[in-house]
């Protein structure tokens, strides 16, 4: 995979902006858990609020709110728009 | 499939369903009404309980419809049928180890993209899989239209829509379990296909378990997927219930192999 310097990890995209998904840097039971959330690169994924002590974070995806934990995100990589 | 073997395996499960009644399973994500079909269609005959050794809730209920009886479980709702929550598992080895007859999927109307995932999973295991898309009330509120015959053209498998609050739907999603089960369904479940290097992973396997003879109980192609993710629960699970069927030694061919 080519690096792609705009990309961002998705704990730090702000409150109100969109993304869309690109690479899913998480290994294992948690990879694919995120996938059967609906989270596959290409997808279009709002942040919605953050919690109390700034995590975890609520994200729209595929019309659903979930909520991920930070240091989850943190290895996740987006593109806003 | 040897029938006695069937009912050995469903009863591990703590399914007690008489030899003329169809075991159907109800899968699909959580919150999208499932219960709410599951109680529409059995009403107060309903048995309740927990599944054998695990603290989630079981419920069974049995239904009639032209004569014929059914035993439904309702199995816990999941995103997924492959990863290892006691839910999760729960669901994935009924469906995989208790053979039921038809699995019914449930889908939320107002976001399928998101549930087509588990019927996707599910199809790959077994073919006799009928699409239950619910919640159709909540999506015409929504404005959202569907459009079910190309949903049912593009998956291969029976699609019926239903709002199962209002008990709408409710009888052609009865109607179809019939035809089902009388074999008068033709299933051709639409597979996904995966990246050059698994599909040729897939092949070269494939003749081997194919050889085993367990494609009664799973689709080959999907055993194989499993291989490939080195699921080893699966797999010691997959020769542990099919060894049950004593008069086959090609079980336990399939434990040495796996």
């Amino acid at each position: 995979m080519t690096v792609d310097f705009n990309a961002i990890p998705l704990s730090q995209l702000s409150i109100g902006s969109s993304c869309r998904i690109g690479e899913i840097g998480l290994n294992g039971l948690l990879r694919r858990r995120i996938q059967d959330l609906g989270i596959t690169p290409g997808t279009t994924v709002e942040c919605l609020r953050r919690g109390p002590s700034g995590d975890p974070t609520a994200y729209v995806v595929r019309g659903t709110t979930i909520a991920l934990r930070k240091e989850d995100a943190y290895q996740i990589n987006v593109f806003p728009i | 499939m040897n029938k006695g073997h069937k009912m050995i395996l469903r009863e591990h499960f703590g399914i007690k369903a008489k030899s003329d009644q169809y075991v159907i399973a109800l899968a699909g994500n959580p919150n999208v009404g499932k219960s709410t079909v599951f109680n529409a269609l059995t009403g107060l005959r309903q048995h309740t309980g927990n599944w054998p050794g695990k603290t989630v809730d079981n419920a069974q209920g049995s239904f009639s419809f032209k004569d014929t009886d059914f035993l439904m479980i309702d199995l816990p709702g999941t995103y997924s049928i492959l990863t290892n929550t006691v839910e999760e598992e729960i669901a994935r080895d009924f469906i995989c180890f208790a053979v039921p007859d038809v699995t019914v999927v449930v889908l939320d109307a107002t976001s399928l993209e998101r549930n087509l995932n588990i019927a996707l999973q599910v199809m790959e295991i077994t073919s006799k899989v009928i699409v239950c898309v619910n919640l159709l009330d909540e999506a015409k509120k929504n404005k959202i239209t569907l459009n079910l015959p190309g949903l049912e053209k593009e998956l291969g498998v029976p699609v019926v829509g239903t709002s199962a609050r209002q008990g709408i739907g409710l009888d052609k999603l009865k109607e179809m379990l019939y035809l089902a089960v009388k074999e008068q369904v033709i299933f051709r479940p639409r597979q996904l296909h995966y990246s050059p290097e698994v599909e040729e992973a897939i092949a070269q396997i494939l003749p081997k378990i194919e050889q085993l003879g367990l494609s009664d109980y799973l689709h080959p192609r999907w055993l194989a997927l499993r291989l490939l993710d080195n699921d080893e629960m699966l797999l010691r699970k997959v020769s542990a219930y099919l060894t049950a069927n004593s008069d086959d030694d090609i079980y336990r061919e399939v434990s040495m192999a796996l």
